[in-house]
């Protein structure tokens, strides 16, 4: 309110006083410095000196997240991101050299551990003093108790089913994973659609995903607690294999080479009446592109549960960005400062409610959050920030596709991923 | 040449080939025989959005201490070359205890990442060579007798699967056989199946590969050839056709054996590059189906982002004695022509 006066009065003291247009730059650039010198934290926006160059994952809602980043950073700042969906496998690398290749990451509470593991990202708490006023408190992640990465949105896998078919056929929309697979025949021997389930099963880092939802919603776990330990090879792995290979049977049968975004694309197509993917694909689902019959067709609801279990099988995940160590104090600042702007911007978030869940100060929640919310609030687990979660992932990505292609068992399996894991992991030194 | 001559014509490229060939080959054989040190873990208290736990963390400092003791990491010897992603020698050993028939010992080996690797690694050679030669050939024999003036746009065009980046090559294939794309659609209406799918099965997966090696590597064999055709003299072909030898018999009795040491070289060439293969199987994101050593090597250094160099040194080891393996015979040949050549 103060602020609004003052402007207010700025522009009463121009039209009487001076007139030119130059005086009026001069005279808001200095009522500015005075406003961010005086009784507001330091603006983050308007980077000058230092470079900006971030790694990022490919998706809708990173580009807007992106763009606000490069507008907070100014016109005159050196900036550049560079989008991947191989993020996760370029970080390491491009992080270790010194200086390192990108100044900023955006991380996960997938990617942020083996960033941790080889002390890649830097501590972020005096940055955070002397910027971070206006976050909020759980958006700094806190490991033993430095700031090391703040996020900004929430994200999990979750259904989406198609209204018209679904009601069509009378068929009530699946709470669990075993009415998925039972609504998926009943659309099968209808006639509708051939394959009417979508996941993203691609061979790889998608797959392993998979099973970490379904396992984590069979109740299990992966590790012995407080060691490397492998504990999958049990009833839960083999009910969550068999769940997985049940679904892939009302699935388009070329799915080990579908990601999240070709599954979007099948669903645009009109080829999908229910799939399970993450909550930020409303982005670009229900944008104005594509076919508007499907978009207003388009329903989101909780994460199934599984095999009588209560949690939904589903992680959840937040999303947010770290600061390479690597990288000298000035770009690392630039980066923070540019970050931290979009990362606090309640206008883009409030602009794009729907684009994912911010969890920015003021931001009221679009109508596509409730599944996410749900899933916390029915105790989904966060996916492990573990030191050897990602080997294991590895292992999953690569060694659970033979059983989902008809060709070794279920025990035979798990049994490989374990193996797998044991040479990885004893490789790495964790064992 | 004059030994003196050609040693200061040949230096600059040896000196290149040591430094970035000789040197990298020696330093991934070192990293083959080493494994990470011990990583400590210790347990701290984590905040994240979703709330505190305490979790475990590898403890830097104490990490830190450790590597700096030992950077190359902890002496493994040759262990991971016998470690289950690897030639998995007590796998092998147990596979052999507990099967009954043969059948079933190579299913158990054949489900070992490095021989399953291995597996479609020696198809994959051996299935496109032999047609990548044939079909070079024929294509060469055709293009030379076209009339000059279509001549060059018809090279072009044949040296086009070349040009394209394989990984650019492979994706463009990769849509075309999509159940929606222009080749998938029409081989479900040849076949009369609306369910097939190039990309389901590994064995169609296998064939879509091999055609598309094929496909890659005829325009090399080509243009050896091409160029080799350029020097078949034409006295024995002027005299075959007053003796009155038809167009097959001129081909096969003075074309061909003019030809053969150019047919070996293709071989070895084509043999050395396809033992290679890797950008189609990320294209055609064939990783599920079909893996090669190639590939093995990619994703232990990109293995969901932690690497593990000693995994991947100990793989490229056993490709290049793989390659080494794969080029004997042909090279004992080519040196007992050498020989007799003398």
């Amino acid at each position: 309110m103060q602020y609004d006066l003052l402007i207010e009065k700025v522009h009463f003291a121009r039209k009487k006083y001076l007139g030119g247009n130059t005086m009026k730059n001069i005279f808001y650039a200095i009522i500015f410095s005075l406003v961010s010198t005086g009784t507001f934290a330091a603006d983050p926006c308007n980077v000058s000196g230092g470079k900006i160059n971030i790694l990022a994952n490919e998706f809708t809602t990173y580009r807007i997240f992106m763009d606000e980043v490069k507008s907070c950073a100014g016109a005159d700042a050196d900036f550049s991101v560079t989008h991947s969906v191989d993020h996760n496998k370029l970080q390491v690398a491009a992080l270790s050299a010194n200086p390192a290749e990108f100044s900023a990451k955006l991380v996960t509470n997938g990617s942020i551990t083996t960033l941790m593991n080889d002390g890649l990202i830097r501590p972020l708490d005096d940055l955070v003093a002397k910027y971070g006023d206006n976050l909020n408190d759980n958006q700094k992640i806190t490991i033993d108790g430095k700031i090391y990465a703040i996020a900004f949105m929430a994200n999990a896998q979750h259904l989406w089913y198609r209204e018209s078919i679904l009601n069509e056929l009378g068929i009530a929309v699946p709470s669990t994973y075993e009415e998925v697979i039972e609504a998926g025949k009943k659309i099968q021997a209808s006639g509708k659609m051939a394959n009417p389930y979508g996941g993203a099963f691609q061979a790889g880092w998608n797959l392993g995903q998979e099973f970490v939802n379904m396992y984590l919603g069979h109740g299990g776990e992966f590790f012995k607690a407080g060691s490397a330990e492998l504990s999958i090879n049990n009833d839960q792995g083999l009910a969550t294999l068999n769940m997985l290979k049940n679904l892939t049977e009302v699935a388009n049968p070329d799915f080990l080479t579908q990601d999240t975004n070709a599954v979007k694309e099948e669903w645009e197509s009109g080829n999908l009446a229910l799939m399970h993917i993450w909550n930020s694909g409303a982005a670009s689902i229900l944008d104005d592109e594509g076919d508007q019959m499907i978009k207003a067709d388009t329903r989101l609801a909780p994460s199934p549960s599984v095999g009588g279990g209560s949690k939904p099988a589903t992680t959840l995940w937040w999303d947010g960005f770290g600061i390479a160590t690597n990288t000298s104090d000035a770009e690392a600042e630039a980066s923070f400062r540019a970050l931290l702007g979009a990362a606090t911007s309640t206008e883009m978030a409030n602009n794009n409610p729907n684009a994912t869940i911010w969890l920015i100060k003021g931001y009221t929640p679009g109508d596509t959050a409730g599944p996410v919310v749900d899933a916390a609030n029915r105790g989904a687990t966060p996916y492990p920030s573990l030191p050897h979660m990602s080997l294991l992932h590895g292992a999953l990505s690569t060694e659970i596709v033979e059983f989902l292609q008809g060709n070794e068992s279920a025990q035979k399996a798990l049994d490989d991923v374990e193996a797998a894991y044991i040479a990885k992991a004893t490789e790495q030194g964790f064992l | 040449m004059p030994h003196k001559t050609f040693f200061w014509f040949f230096f600059p490229s040896g000196l290149a080939m040591l430094l970035f060939i000789g040197l990298p080959i020696i330093s991934s054989f070192f990293q083959s025989l080493h494994i990470e040190n011990e990583q400590i873990l210790m347990e701290v208290e984590n905040c994240d959005v979703f709330g505190c736990k305490t979790e475990v963390r590898v403890d830097l400092e104490a990490t830190k201490i450790i590597d700096e003791e030992n950077p190359l990491g902890r002496f493994n010897g040759l262990r991971t070359y016998a470690d289950r992603n690897h030639l998995a020698f007590n796998e092998i050993n147990d596979a052999w205890k507990v099967s009954s028939s043969y059948n079933q010992f190579f299913d158990i080996i054949f489900n070992l990442p490095f021989y399953k690797a291995l597996l479609f690694t020696l198809t994959f050679c051996f299935a496109v060579t032999p047609p990548v030669i044939v079909l070079g050939f024929i294509v060469a024999l055709s293009i030379n007798t076209i009339s000059q003036t279509i001549k060059g746009p018809t090279i072009f065009g044949t040296i086009l699967p070349m040009i394209v980046t394989p990984l650019i090559g492979s994706l463009v294939l990769f849509w075309m056989i999509d159940a929606k794309g222009i080749l998938g659609a029409t081989i479900q209406n040849i076949f009369d199946d609306p369910n097939l799918s190039l990309k389901s099965s590994s064995e169609l997966t296998w064939i879509t590969l091999i055609i598309y090696g094929i496909w890659h590597n005829t325009p090399f064999a080509f243009v050896v050839f091409y160029a080799a055709l350029q020097t078949v003299p034409l006295d024995p072909l002027e005299a075959a056709i007053i003796d009155g030898a038809s167009r097959y018999q001129r081909v096969r009795y003075i074309v061909i054996p003019h030809l053969y040491p150019v047919a070996t070289f293709i071989m070895l060439i084509c043999l050395m590059d396809n033992f290679r293969v890797f950008e189609p199987i990320i294209g055609f994101k064939a990783e599920g189906a079909a893996q090669s050593l190639s590939w093995l090597i990619y994703s232990d250094l990109r293995n969901e982002s932690i690497m593990l160099f000693g995994s991947a040194g100990a793989t490229s080891m056993l490709t290049i004695i793989g390659v080494g393996f794969l080029l004997t015979p042909v090279l004992i040949r080519t040196w007992k022509e050498f020989k007799t050549e003398r």
